[in-house]
């Protein structure tokens, strides 16, 4: 009998995603005269399909020589789930607010979200630790950087 | 040989080359350092910097943070019992008890000139074997490099999966089908694009690495919630005693350095091994040597239990090189980034590398050891106040770490997009994480995914779709009856497990 456990879940997970895969695979639109060569664009992504389905298929049916079950009492979900949050809208943001802003609150706030209370330190290694970043990337390695809100204000060429 | 020492020489000692060597291992200590993070971090940090430089320039400040986080890696496994990397576990073994004593300095030395010689043997056997092993890999042909990408894999995956082979397999599966995403190299077909312009020049190799090791390292250090901080007030961090090693210990250390190197260098040349098979596999040997007295002292402060691991990594990792020069065939994840980042610079490595680019192939051998002599001269004296790095909370860590691969993958494609696509990977790679998924695995199967499927549309299309081009060459047969050996061993080992 086959115990379910997580590991086990993520192996059907893959399972399904392979056999997507196989499907998508098999959908892929190749030249006419491709279609019956012995190589084309979708051979080796059907042969992945496959090998996906077997080695999760395997990790599936065999019983687990290992078993690992991570307590999650002892996992910050909090605090990774925010830190993730804070990233997506940083990634949101910095094309539209500009590097310094953008990369500077983000900063702020993962270091409070991750327990910083020191205003000192957190000031410190924000906005002016970005602001030299800038100045070594931009200035020095001339290496483009986009930041609207800096060129409005005419810091930034 | 003697004219391509002196090409490399020459690049490896310009002004710009030499300070890459020495700012590469200055950065590649301190972040080998920090727990959790080692050298695939460091170099997958490193990647978008690199892109500003001429490709040996760029591949130089490479190698060097490989050295440098690799003896970062063996200081924070004798200050705080904490192993940076897997490669330097077994130097706690005996670096820490010593510590423990009051002799982290001389640990520390102990481990530096160990590295040092483990090094500067393995650096004179790749300059050997690597022009001969280049001028044997010319026969190679479709099939045998197909066939040597499947034996790469594999051998990582049973090596680096710690007992699930399959797990393993699975990360493959996915990093080939990772590469799989965008036009296809030949016909130009979108696949898997799910008509997003986006995905249409498939997913970057910068964006896969810095989410599956810079970034989900530093989220399963937050959700596992292990501050690395409060293991670094077990030792003073600012007092480390005297680096001073003695006449007796140089003695044992002379006689554990040749052993360790020969085996760390052969171990480092095999697919999939790497730095941590060949610590343990030294620590083993060592223990076995030395007589019976000193074989007490082991795992409580022994001089060549310290050295023998240490001197065996680093020979190991100049080892590992041999392949990735050789054949354009990575050997580990860390030579797998190595491979990714050269392919960026637009290089081919393999045996025509030697011919096409003897400035490269032999600026990085050089470079190596002159990296080992920096890491020697500079970083050893340094030791005392890079070890208070250690102390950095992970308050302020984590954050920075999040930071720079955010803005390695903007200012690679100022691309929302991307960076999207990475935050996704990096959650999912921290999931896998926590359940024992190895990553090596997935980066070394996304890096050779499109040279793979390349050699096998080549041996299909020359073999008229029979997949004979299998067996049909001695050396191809020979490959597939190791992988094959691999399998079935692996198979009985967890069967013997099962059974227990």
């Amino acid at each position: 009998m086959v115990k379910i456990n997580s590991v086990k879940i993520i192996s059907l997970l893959f399972f399904v995603l392979s056999a997507f895969y196989l499907y998508t695979a098999h959908q892929i639109q190749v030249f006419a005269f491709d279609e019956g060569a012995p190589f084309n664009a979708k051979t080796f992504p059907i042969y992945l399909g496959y090998a996906g389905m077997f080695f999760s298929g395997l990790k599936i049916i065999l019983p687990d020589q290992k078993p690992i079950e991570v307590d999650p009492t002892y996992l910050e979900f909090k605090k990774t789930i925010l830190l993730v949050i804070t990233m997506i809208v940083y990634g949101s943001t910095i094309l539209k607010v500009g590097f310094f802003l953008s990369t500077s609150l983000f900063l702020v706030f993962s270091y409070y979200f991750l327990g910083e209370r020191r205003w000192k330190y957190i000031i410190i290694f924000s906005f002016p630790f970005v602001a030299i970043f800038m100045y070594l990337l931009h200035g020095v390695l001339a290496v483009y950087l986009r930041d609207p809100l800096l060129k409005y204000i005419g810091i930034m060429g | 040989m003697i004219e391509g020492i002196l090409i490399g020489l020459k690049t490896a000692l310009s002004f710009q080359n030499l300070m890459m060597v020495m700012i590469g291992c200055f950065a590649g200590t301190i972040i080998g350092m920090l727990p959790g993070l080692g050298p695939m971090t460091a170099i997958a940090l490193m990647i978008p910097i690199t892109y500003g430089f001429d490709p040996a320039t760029g591949l130089i400040l490479m190698a060097g943070v490989y050295y440098g986080a690799v003896f970062g890696g063996s200081t924070s496994s004798i200050l705080i019992n904490a192993p940076g990397v897997p490669g330097t576990v077994a130097t706690s073994f005996d670096g820490y008890p010593m510590a423990q004593q009051g002799k982290a300095g001389k640990a520390l030395a102990i481990a530096a000139y160990s590295s040092f010689a483990g090094g500067t043997i393995s650096a004179i056997f790749l300059l050997i074997a690597a022009p001969s092993l280049s001028k044997v890999s010319l026969s190679f042909r479709s099939p045998d490099y197909f066939g040597l990408m499947i034996l790469g894999l594999t051998a990582v995956a049973a090596f680096s999966s710690k007992g699930n082979f399959l797990k393993a397999m699975m990360m493959c599966v996915l990093g080939l089908m990772l590469a799989s995403v965008g036009q296809d190299t030949l016909s130009d077909i979108p696949r898997f694009t799910f008509n997003t312009m986006n995905l249409s020049d498939g997913i970057s190799f910068v964006l896969v690495v810095m989410a599956t090791f810079a970034m989900s390292e530093a989220l399963t250090i937050i959700i596992k919630g292990n501050d690395p901080s409060k293991a670094a007030k077990q030792i003073s961090l600012t007092d480390l005693g005297s680096i001073k090693v003695n006449k007796e210990e140089t003695k044992q250390m002379a006689v554990t350095i040749p052993r360790s190197s020969i085996l760390g260098f052969i171990v480092g040349v095999l697919p999939g091994a790497g730095a941590t098979i060949a610590s343990f596999l030294a620590y083993g040997m060592e223990r076995n040597f030395v007589k019976s007295e000193e074989k007490e002292k082991f795992g409580k402060g022994s001089v060549q239990g310290l050295s023998a691991p240490e001197t065996a990594n680093n020979a190991a990792c100049s080892g590992s090189f041999v392949p990735l020069l050789t054949l354009g065939i990575p050997g580990s994840g860390t030579t797998a980034v190595m491979l990714g980042a050269l392919l960026g610079f637009g290089i081919q490595p393999g045996p025509r590398l030697y011919e096409t680019n003897p400035e490269i192939f032999w600026s990085v051998i050089m470079s190596m050891y002159i990296g080992m002599v920096v890491l020697l001269i500079l970083n050893l004296p340094l030791i005392p106040y890079i070890a208070r790095i250690l102390a950095v909370p992970r308050t302020f860590l984590i954050p920075m770490i999040l930071f720079f691969s955010v803005t390695g993958i903007y200012l690679m494609s100022f691309n929302n997009f991307d960076i999207f696509l990475m935050i996704g990977i990096a959650v999912l790679a921290t999931v896998l994480r926590l359940y024992d998924f190895p990553m090596p695995p997935l980066i070394l199967a996304f890096v050779l995914g499109g040279l793979m499927e390349e050699n096998l549309r080549r041996s299909l299309l020359i073999s008229d779709g029979s997949w004979s081009f299998l067996w049909n060459r001695p050396l191809t047969a020979c490959i597939m009856i190791t992988i094959l050996l691999i399998v079935f061993w692996q198979i009985f080992s967890s069967y013997r497990s099962l059974k227990r």
